[in-house]
């Protein structure tokens, strides 16, 4: 363990990673012990605000795993996100019970309201945390296992693969639009009460959950690093560089491909978990083709193949658009998320974080000789290779 | 007093209908008396009136008794004339059907009792069964198929008898058998030829008819109304094949229209172009834009509205393409992922200009007049415009074919398809026709959007909504090969129309999309894929 430890924390790595806890104890702390009105009071909206945002930071790190270091786009990661959101939402009703309009100690209002009889078989077990947290990586990992192993296994690559993710998804928000479907149609699952007999309304909770999310991102940054510092994550590479080559060289590209697929949709599930109980809601438009394609500008912006961009890149594109769709320039902010796809791609193809990376390098580099320095310790983020 | 209306009343379908009926063959009746009667204001004199007008096959019948039954009719009792207000206004003489300036202030409107409103309404029923319009007949003859009332039979009988028209005369005989098949007393064979009939007709309401039948039939008609039943499901089930069948390619030629624009670009170029959509839409908002100028300026070319959008249409969404392939997608060659990500921005920017130039709300564009409306065919209806896209499909499918076979750059696209080094080499410029592909292919989306106009909202969504069914189109048909794309199209639209009955439209849709995923499996580059040997990446 320790091993892998050092393996995976260069020194971008461990500065990022005591950023983001220092903000996950920061945040909250200021929240609850500053009083109200304080200078360094952060007010809960904001902790919530930034709570989504680390939400889609895990998500953007989950599509950089694959993207950015095996070449598989998935657009219909947003279907994983939506999925483990879903399994949380589907606990937060059961723990509302008695409490609902409709007052139904066990069925939720929506099927109160659509006259179900009894509660859906799927719907069993989500009372319990331990089940719906378990259900959380399992659904979203076992849609990711059994879709990559029929995709992968006939050698569906590239943009045919991106097309058929993107029909996934398309497919999952038409069914869960349904009201037979048995997820609430397209009201979604909403009105929670509470989450463990906390309340979720309460700031403490808020402060827990931005916590809780914060930790989600360190923890799942640490496991992606551990597998793309890994020999695994050298097949990784190669697979995104030269795939037939690498087949070709007896490694089974498929299995890879499939493992570091249902990995990331876990992960994806695990972010939509936290987010649901962060935002209130989940409904069917989370399954919208369109989000899952905004998941993967984040990463683009922030640089694909750097997985600190990816999360990067999805907090600072998401508070652009919280401060662009919020002011008088709203109209403008779909010209401007186009204009950022287009331009990201044609000018900035490294992202940020690759763009720094490559001035920074040769600098650092430069100074490292001039100081004579023995060669320095590998510093791990690859240069990602425009595969393709 | 009161029994005796009641007793009327119970007499009274009868006695209208044996007057209807020995009175038929006197047609020229002494119609004029009939009419005076009305003027003596005696209950009993109005009856008899009714009657013999009812029978007459005089056409003011049906205009009198209408205007007996609203109150319109005013007799003078001097002069014993009868005057009928007309519905516009307008009075004539009952009697000869003369137009008079104003009735004289001595007239009164014939006055009605209970008893009098049923023979009236009874006569105006059998009058629409003689009324001279053969389309209000046969509408006549329907409701009686339907209902099967057997105090009709004697007025049917009459009217199919003296009968002329071909549709009306088989309306006739339809409802006869109706009411043959249920009447108590009918003879077996009687009820033999009726189950023929309604057989024959075979449609839902045939069905209806003889699944209505009671069980205490003799065996001989239990078994030849089973028999029937089963014959017209089987025929019902054929004809709902047929209509789904049809549905289907009307869906496919949607889909093929849609989707053939994207079969070039990403067939000759590799190219992704997630914004192909908006091209669709920005053709059907070109269609808008050319109605609008029409409705203001030159409404009498209303009906060559989409003659001048076609064109229209091609140029503009083909100009929109080049521009945008000589500044963005020219740079991203080699780079298929890249290029879906920046054409989904462009998709994005071009939703929104159009959501600010011409609001988010849905657009009016209209039908000409040559597309709207529907004909029958057999048992199933076809709308003028859904045929119209299929032909237009079809025509653009086939310039599209012939384009690509017999010009030089269609034989310059072929050529860049199928190996673009090799084709650079031979001294063709790969980029010239790399623009105008992408042109060709957006130009298309664009008169698919003329098209597309017709049958859904013009709003800045359009594209969206085809853009993933397109996709499927191509990668199920296989990319690089028009045919594929042709029986994909055709193939999915089918499919979705068969499925959509069994699994409802949603279900159906979802059920597409798993089986196009499954389907990519075993045919990991489409129905018919170029065949070749080399080895990606």
């Amino acid at each position: 363990m320790p091993h892998v430890l050092t393996r995976s924390l260069d020194r971008s790595a461990t500065v990022f990673l005591l950023v983001v806890a220092a903000v996950g104890v920061l945040i909250p702390l200021s929240n609850l012990l500053l009083p109200e009105g304080s200078l360094f009071q952060v007010p809960t909206y904001l902790m919530s605000l930034f709570g989504k945002y680390v939400c889609y930071a895990i998500l953007a790190l989950s599509i950089d795993l694959i993207w950015g270091y095996c070449g598989i786009l998935s657009l219909g990661h947003g279907a994983f996100f939506a999925l483990g959101g879903y399994a949380m939402g589907m606990y937060l009703m059961r723990q509302i019970g008695s409490r609902g309009v409709y007052g139904n100690p066990i069925l939720p209002d929506f099927m109160v309201f659509l006259n179900y009889p009894k509660l859906p078989w799927y719907w069993y077990g989500f009372d319990m945390l331990w089940f719906a947290a378990l259900m959380v990586l399992l659904v979203p990992g076992l849609l990711a296992f059994c879709f990559g192993w029929l995709a992968f296994r006939s050698r569906v690559t590239g943009v045919y693969l991106s097309i058929i993710t993107q029909a996934m998804t398309y497919a999952l928000l038409l069914a869960f639009f349904r009201n037979d479907f048995g997820f609430g149609g397209n009201n979604g699952l909403t009105d929670f009460k509470d989450i463990l007999g906390f309340n979720v309304q309460a700031e403490s909770t808020r402060a827990a959950l931005f916590a809780l999310s914060c930790l989600a991102l360190i923890v799942g940054f640490l496991l992606c690093r551990a597998v793309v510092t890994s020999k695994l994550g050298k097949v990784l590479i190669a697979i995104r560089d030269a795939e037939s080559r690498t087949r070709f060289l007896g490694y089974r590209v498929e299995s890879y491909k499939l493992f570091v697929f249902t990995l990331s949709a876990c992960m994806a599930g695990v972010a939509g978990a936290l987010y649901v109980p962060q935002v209130g809601i989940i409904n069917p438009g989370e399954f919208a083709p369109g989000n899952s394609i905004e998941a993967v500008i984040w990463v683009a912006v922030g640089g694909r193949g750097t997985l600190i961009g990816a999360a990067l890149g999805a907090v600072v594109v998401n508070y652009a658009k919280t401060v662009f769709t919020s002011g008088p320039l709203a109209p403008y902010w779909l010209f401007m998320l186009g204009a950022l796809f287009i331009l990201v791609t044609l000018l900035l193809p490294k992202g940020i974080v690759g763009t720094f990376n490559a001035w920074w390098e040769p600098w650092k580099a430069q100074r490292l000789s001039a100081n004579a320095e023995s060669a320095a310790r590998e510093d791990g983020v690859s240069e990602p290779k425009m595969a393709e | 007093m009161l029994t005796n209306v009641l007793r009327n009343f119970r007499a009274l379908p009868f006695a209208i209908l044996l007057i209807v009926a020995t009175a038929l063959p006197v047609l020229a009746g002494p119609f004029e008396d009939a009419v005076s009667k009305f003027a003596n204001d005696e209950f009993s004199d109005t009856e008899e009136a009714v009657g013999a007008i009812a029978t007459s096959g005089n056409p003011l019948a049906y205009p009198i008794i209408s205007a007996l039954q609203d109150g319109r009719l005013m007799a003078d009792p001097e002069t014993k004339k009868v005057y009928v207000t007309q519905t516009d206004g307008k009075i004539i003489d009952a009697a000869t059907g003369t137009p008079v300036a104003s009735i004289p202030d001595s007239a009164a409107a014939v006055r009605l009792n209970n008893r009098l409103r049923r023979t009236v309404e009874a006569a105006l029923g059998g009058l629409t069964l003689l009324s001279p319009d053969p389309a209000k007949r046969i509408q006549a003859a329907q409701s009686v198929f339907k209902t099967h009332d057997e105090t009709m039979l004697p007025v049917i009988d009459g009217a199919l008898q003296k009968e002329t028209n071909k549709g009306a005369k088989l309306a006739f005989s339809e409802a006869r058998a109706a009411i043959l098949l249920f009447k108590a007393d009918a003879t077996d064979a009687e009820k033999l030829e009726a189950i023929a009939t309604i057989k024959a007709r075979g449609d839902q309401e045939a069905l209806a008819l003889l699944t209505g039948l009671t069980g205490d039939q003799p065996p001989a008609i239990a078994h030849a109304a089973a028999n029937a039943t089963s014959a017209i499901q089987s025929n019902l089930a054929l004809w709902s094949m047929v209509q789904n069948a049809w549905y289907g390619l009307s869906l496919g030629s949607v889909l093929l229209l849609a989707a053939i624009g994207l079969a070039i670009t990403f067939g000759v170029m590799g190219v992704i172009n997630m914004a192909h959509g908006e091209m669709v839409m920005i053709g059907a908002y070109v269609t808008f834009v050319v109605q609008e100028v029409i409705r203001t300026s030159y409404p009498g070319l209303f009906d060559y509205s989409l003659l001048m959008a076609v064109p229209l249409a091609f140029i503009v969404a083909g100009a929109i393409g080049i521009l945008i392939e000589r500044t963005i997608i020219r740079f991203l060659y080699g780079r298929p992922l890249e290029t879906l990500l920046a054409t989904w921005g462009l998709s994005l920017v071009l939703q929104q200009a159009v959501r600010t130039m011409f609001g988010p709300t849905n657009r009016e564009v209209g039908n000409p007049s040559w597309m709207s409306g529907a004909f029958e065919l057999g048992q199933i209806t076809i709308t003028y415009n859904r045929l119209w896209i299929l032909c237009f499909t079809m025509a653009v499918f086939a310039i599209l074919l012939a384009m690509l076979r017999y010009t030089s750059l269609g034989l310059e696209m072929r050529a860049v398809t199928q190996n673009r080094r090799m084709a650079a080499s031979m001294g063709i410029a790969t980029s010239r026709v790399d623009a105008l592909t992408f042109g060709l292919g957006s130009g298309i989306a664009g008169i698919a959007g003329v098209a597309l106009s017709q049958i859904d909202n013009v709003s800045p969504n359009l594209g969206q909504s085809y853009i993933i069914d397109s996709f499927m189109v191509v990668v199920f048909g296989g990319v690089g090969n028009l045919w594929g794309t042709l029986v994909g199209a055709f193939t999915l639209g089918i499919a979705n129309k068969f499925l959509e009955p069994v699994a409802g439209a949603v279900l159906g849709k979802i059920a597409i999309l798993v089986l196009i995923i499954l389907f990519i499996q075993k045919r990991p580059r489409g129905l018919f894929a170029l065949k070749g040997r080399a080895v990606e990446a």
